[in-house]
């Protein structure tokens, strides 16, 4: 018989739920339901990310800085030989099992990072122009249209930047920064609001 | 701010970035044959030109992958980056 599991995850961004639901207007910022992820590691042969995207239903981007969806989740590239994969049906230790079973034959392996980032949902007009304020890199559509991700730092906190579209974007942060970036992002936003609201 | 460009994530503020002293050092190919001053030479003692310089950096908040700069020790100024070692960008 296997064991039960009775631990439920716990959102990290619980306590910060309230503040973010208060934001007046767009863009507006939304917790995205905690997912299984996993860093998989592997040689970028065309061959090898051509079995694996199959295997896991749709394709790993073959680009930098670029991610792509696959069945329940999505495939971020991280780096050269490094990928982040979501699904959001798998359990953790099942999303692991599986997708290290699939690099394996591959040379690469996949390690259980779940509880390492939590994403956040930043949609609406202006969205761009909030993040902006405290980060440096080009955040035009032409630049870093849908399906673009990247990694770099927002205010001090390193975060994984995820394009889903022109007015909607995803932050992915580590869990102990989380409550670092909301923060700034919700000071951003009141500071914005406050400033193009008539006197 | 200055801009670094990562061969994997493209220009990135240098802050991104972790310095990581000068490139191409050669390990000993057989460090106990060396005396303590060849040792101490090969742990401490590092070039120091006045000009272009090769030098390692880590992007540390990006793909934390290593790379190989020339950076002009004068002016600041990085006349190229390539990946360092294995590295399949």
């Amino acid at each position: 018989m296997t064991a039960e599991p009775t631990l439920t995850a716990r959102h990290p961004l619980e306590s910060r739920r309230a503040a973010l639901e208060a934001l007046p207007g767009e863009p507006t910022i939304t917790l995205d339901p905690l997912v299984s992820a996993v860093d998989l590691r592997v040689d970028p042969e065309p061959a090898t990310l051509a079995a694996l995207g199959a295997a896991l239903g749709g394709t790993l981007p073959h680009t930098a800085d670029a991610w792509t969806a696959i069945a329940d989740g999505q495939a971020l590239r991280l780096g050269p030989d490094e990928w982040l994969l979501t699904s959001a049906a798998a359990t953790p230790h099942a999303w692991e099992d599986r997708v290290d079973a699939l690099a394996a034959p591959h040379g690469g392996m996949a390690v259980d990072v779940s509880a390492q980032r939590v994403g956040l949902r930043l949609r609406g007009p202006g969205v761009r122009d909030l993040l902006a304020f405290t980060c440096s890199i080009d955040l035009r559509p032409a630049a870093f249209g849908r399906g673009r991700c990247a990694q770099t730092l927002l205010g001090q906190a390193a975060v994984l930047l995820v394009a889903h579209g022109d007015d909607d974007l995803a932050v992915l942060v580590r869990t102990s920064f989380a409550g670092y970036v909301v923060d700034r992002l919700v000071d951003h936003a009141g500071a914005r609001t406050s400033r193009l609201a008539p006197v | 701010m200055q801009l670094i460009t990562c061969p994997w994530c493209g220009p990135r503020e240098e802050t991104e970035f972790r310095y990581g002293g000068q490139a191409d050092l050669a390990y000993p190919a057989d460090p106990s044959a060396l005396d303590d001053e060849q040792w101490a030479r090969f742990l401490f003692f590092r070039d120091n030109p006045k000009g272009a310089f090769a030098e390692r950096w880590c992007h540390d908040a990006g793909c934390r992958r290593w790379l190989r700069a020339v950076r002009d020790t004068r002016t600041y100024v990085f006349a190229e980056t390539r990946p360092y070692g294995r590295s399949t960008v």
